[in-house]
């Protein structure tokens, strides 16, 4: 008996190791700053990306107000403790010695994209897709810029675009998300590295897939990427956003803002598939999640939707938000959130319903499993002006084990007569039934939890994109392996 | 009682009124609530009060066992005799424990922690009295007893009650408060209230509170239940300035069930936030939570339902609904259902929508020759039925009909026939 309990355990801890396939680290020349953080290094970072006067001031203001904040504690969450002084904030791979000035990317950093699935060669690449690669601090290339150029859509780093679109950039930049908002909002507001920025003109539909992949590679450094996308009247676009780390011990930080404008009748999609790395079977290392997200809808009848698939991290801390502010704005938000092991999430969404006949969609599936807390909270808030404002929120938790957690914390506001506000929730195992059923067919244990899982999640998975959702499956497998049996 | 007093000064100091940023209480500012210098009886002067006088209960039929509380004081003087089967106590907290401190003893802050709320610490702290009923084992008192809270002084009052109630096992028991107001003055209730529910116990609790704009009233309520037990709670909210419930149940012994609803009807300014905490400790418990809010002019309804199952509670069958209905623009709602879940196999599902009332079924009314106003009254009524429906006791639940419906038809400020108010 003992004995079988060893051999599982070894057996969970084999998968547990390989089930994280993109822990490899880059042998790569990378100019990292000096850990720490004060307003020199703010300075700094702003000095090495050659940044505008105005964009300084903005870093500092938020750096000096960051100072006077706490760090949020109200999540349901055992957060360690953060030491912000150990980590360094800037970290450029694509740094050479001086005098090479030649604009070809380091064919180490090539190799590596390639070999995370995200061919930097614009002929290989799968033609609908332009990718914003991102590692460390800097954005490594973009592609198919001059495809897109043609249309008048704007995709590049962000920081191109303050050189060469500074006026649009400084008209939206904390435009939704303030520095004023958030502890970790703050954070990044200041020492904000690299991230995409994606303009759509008026009537404009995105011909292809925009995508931006994260990967942290440095040691000891934290990510902080903004992105904003502007989407203008009638426009449409579709965004995709990766994420992959190392393998590491020690906690990485990763404190990103996600800021999306939607206009009239826009429409904006916003993908995400989160495999940050997970820490050990141990619940050692992994990357703290901490992610501001909103969109604002800022036009009438502007649409928004994210979809979410969040497997990996150690931490979780991220709700991707709307403010229906126009007239007849909808927002939709998909969520799958998979915890195994001692992964912790907390996670949801916030609906701020303002303008009239607005109408927002959440389903959000939680699955936790192994030594996991999954924690969905969502707040819904309809103001005074918003009449007829609709909201329909479903949150289910499958638990695959009884040491794991699975809550839910919605919180309603109404301040309207005429709205109309749903919200339902459940919490259960997988069914006997089902379960019973694939098992009598010949599937074993773990494939039909598998099936089940796949099936379950499916309502969210079938919001993305088609390549993505092909990763989405696969992930949701191999994050589960192990739990059953 | 006075042992514990000394912890809870402690806790309270430590831990201040509860303030908007304690999770708990971030729909309901207790600062304000306590601001208002209210003045205690602490010489426990005899307010000159015949209660029978004043009071007659509307409620045809309804044969109870009767007792009062005036402020934070049980009223032990002239009295009907009510006969009460052998070994039943219902009196005076103070009093009692000087009689019988081993029944009080083994029970009395036991369940309502001075460090987990400083609400409680308060009462804790400055309670000098209240209500103590004892059913001993197997014994099953058939008469509802009925315990009539009121409020009068000539100054504002901030009155700290006390309640504690055990049923042994076996025991059976019906109790049914009813929160009344009489001076037209500014009143400050807090009442802490402890039920033990032994195994294979059965309590139903009824708590009616029809006091007025000025009275604000804090209530916390916990309770224990053992295995085989049932609850059946329901707390209905008609007329008030600003109250605030806190209810925990503890399902501490396998096979409890517990039932646990609420109405409230709010007009004017008035302030209604609940706030339930049920505990699944142990396997095979079951919950039912049913909360319905109807709001009216720019009064505020805050309801937070958290359900916690513990790590192994398996087999947990839990329901949380809390429907509400918005009928003006000044109304403002907050409704916030909770599940918290260490355990795998348990069955939990809460439900919570804001809204009007269905167009649809107005329609067909209206085409039936009802007019809008009695069409939108029906539907209101039909609203808060399910709630009062859960009530087992006939001519309560009848009679509570009917108020309701006055209560909308807005001819009933107070419950009538009932003489406090006059």
């Amino acid at each position: 008996m003992g004995e079988s309990i060893v051999r599982d355990n070894e057996y969970v801890r084999e998968v547990a190791q390989k089930q994280y396939a993109y822990g490899f680290t880059t042998e790569v020349e990378t100019d990292i700053i000096d850990k720490g953080l004060n307003e020199d290094v703010v300075r700094l970072i702003s000095q090495k990306k050659g940044e505008p006067e105005w964009l300084l001031e903005f870093r500092l203001k938020a750096y000096r107000h960051w100072l006077t904040m706490t760090e949020p504690a109200w999540a349901h969450l055992r957060m360690p403790k953060i030491d912000y002084q150990s980590i360094s904030y800037y970290a450029d791979p694509t740094a050479r010695k001086k005098g090479d000035e030649k604009k070809e990317i380091d064919p180490e950093l090539m190799k590596t994209f390639d070999k995370l699935g995200i061919p930097l060669e614009e002929r290989l690449a799968l033609s609908g897709m332009a990718v914003d690669a991102v590692m460390d601090s800097v954005s490594v290339k973009t592609t198919f810029r001059e495809k897109l150029s043609e249309k008048g859509i704007i995709f590049c780093s962000i920081s191109e675009a303050v050189r060469e679109y500074p006026d649009l950039v400084r008209r939206y930049l904390g435009s939704v998300v303030n520095y004023r908002d958030n502890y970790f909002a703050a954070l990044n507001s200041a020492v904000f590295s690299d991230g995409s920025f994606v303009y759509i003109p008026k009537g404009v539909r995105c011909p292809m897939e925009l995508s931006t992949y994260f990967r942290i590679n440095a040691r000891e450094t934290g990510q902080f990427e903004r992105t904003l996308i502007v989407a203008d009247d009638d426009a449409y676009v579709s965004y995709l956003e990766g994420c992959t780390a190392p393998m590491r011990d020690e906690n990485q930080l990763h404190a990103a803002i996600v800021e999306i404008v939607v206009m009239d009748r826009a429409e904006v999609k916003y993908s995400t598939v989160q495999n940050w790395y997970p820490g050990d079977s141990e619940g050692k290392g992994g990357v703290l999640n901490l992610v501001t997200k909103r969109g604002l809808l800022k036009g009438e009848n502007s649409r928004l939707s994210w979809t979410q698939v969040e497997t990996g991290s150690a931490i979780t801390w991220k709700y991707p938000s709307c403010v229906l502010m126009g007239d007849g704005s909808q927002a939709e938000f998909y969520s799958v959130a998979v915890t195994n092991n001692f992964q912790q999430a907390d996670t949801g969404t916030k609906m701020i319903h303002l303008g009239k006949n607005t109408k927002s969609t959440i389903i959000s599936k939680g699955i936790s499993a192994g030594r996991s807390e999954n924690s969905y909270r969502g707040l819904v808030k309809v103001g005074k002006q918003a009449d007829n404002a609709r909201n329909y929120t479903s949150c289910d938790s499958l638990l695959l084990g009884s040491t794991c957690g699975a809550h839910t914390f919605p919180y309603m506001d109404v301040q309207n007569p005429t709205a109309v506000v749903e919200h339902e929730a459940t919490t259960s195992k997988i069914s006997e039934d089902q379960l019973f059923y694939c098992r009598q067919r010949g599937i074993p244990t773990e494939d039909a939890v598998g099936l089940i899982v796949n099936g379950y999640a499916k309502d969210v998975i079938n919001k993305l994109p088609m390549e993505f959702a092909v990763e989405a499956q696969k992930l949701l497998g191999v994050s589960l392996e192990g739990t059953v049996g | 009682m006075n042992a514990l007093r000394e912890k809870a000064y402690v806790d309270f100091q430590r831990q201040g009124f509860p303030t908007r940023k304690v999770e708990e209480y971030r729909y309901t500012d207790m600062e304000e609530v306590f601001a208002p210098d209210y003045g205690v009886n602490l010489q426990r002067v005899q307010f000159p009060v015949n209660p029978h006088d004043i009071f007659k209960c509307s409620v045809p039929n309804l044969s109870t066992s009767l007792y009062f509380m005036v402020n934070d004081l049980f009223h032990n003087s002239v009295m009907p005799k009510t006969q009460l089967p052998e070994g039943v106590v219902v009196g005076s907290l103070c009093q009692q424990a000087l009689e019988h401190p081993e029944l009080l003893q083994p029970y009395y802050g036991r369940l309502a922690k001075t460090e987990a709320d400083s609400v409680t610490a308060l009462n804790t702290m400055l309670a000098q009295d209240g209500l103590f009923i004892y059913i001993p084992k197997n014994v099953v008192v058939d008469k509802t007893i009925q315990v009539v809270n009121i409020l009068r002084s000539d100054v504002d009052l901030m009155a700290n009650r006390r309640v504690l109630i055990v049923l042994e096992q076996g025991a059976q028991a019906k109790v049914l408060f009813c929160d009344h107001a009489m001076d037209e003055r500014s009143f400050l209730a807090t009442q802490v209230c402890e039920v033990f529910v032994g195994e294979n116990a059965h309590l139903e609790l009824y708590d009616l509170e029809a006091t007025h704009l000025q009275s604000r009233r804090v209530t916390n309520t916990y309770v224990r239940q053992q295995s085989y037990s049932t609850l059946n709670m329901c707390t209905i909210t008609m007329h008030n300035g600003l109250t605030r419930n806190t209810l925990e149940v503890d399902l501490a012994g396998q096979y409890a069930e517990t039932h646990v609803n609420g109405c409230v009807v709010a007009d004017k300014q008035q302030h209604v936030d609940n706030n339930t905490l049920i505990r699944h400790s142990v396997p095979n418990c079951q919950s039912n939570e049913l909360y319905k809010y109807v709001l009216d002019d720019s009064s505020v309804g805050a309801f937070a339902g958290k359900v916690l199952v513990v790590a192994d509670a398996q087999k947990t069958v839990s329901n949380e609904v809390n429907a509400n209905l918005c009928a003006s623009p000044d109304a403002r709602m907050y409704t916030q259902p909770m599940l918290e879940i260490y355990a795998d196999d348990v069955k939990c599902s809460h439900g919570s929508t804001v809204g009007q009332l269905n167009e649809q079924a107005l329609f067909y009314m209206r085409q039936r020759g009802i007019s809008e106003a009695e069409a939108r009254l029906l539907l209101k009524f039909a609203f808060v039925g399910e709630v009062i429906d859960s009530i087992k006791l006939e001519t309560l639940r009848d009679r509570l009909h009917y108020l309701m419906e006055k209560r909308f038809r807005g001819e009933l400020s107070h419950c009538e026939g009932c003489k406090v108010h006059n």
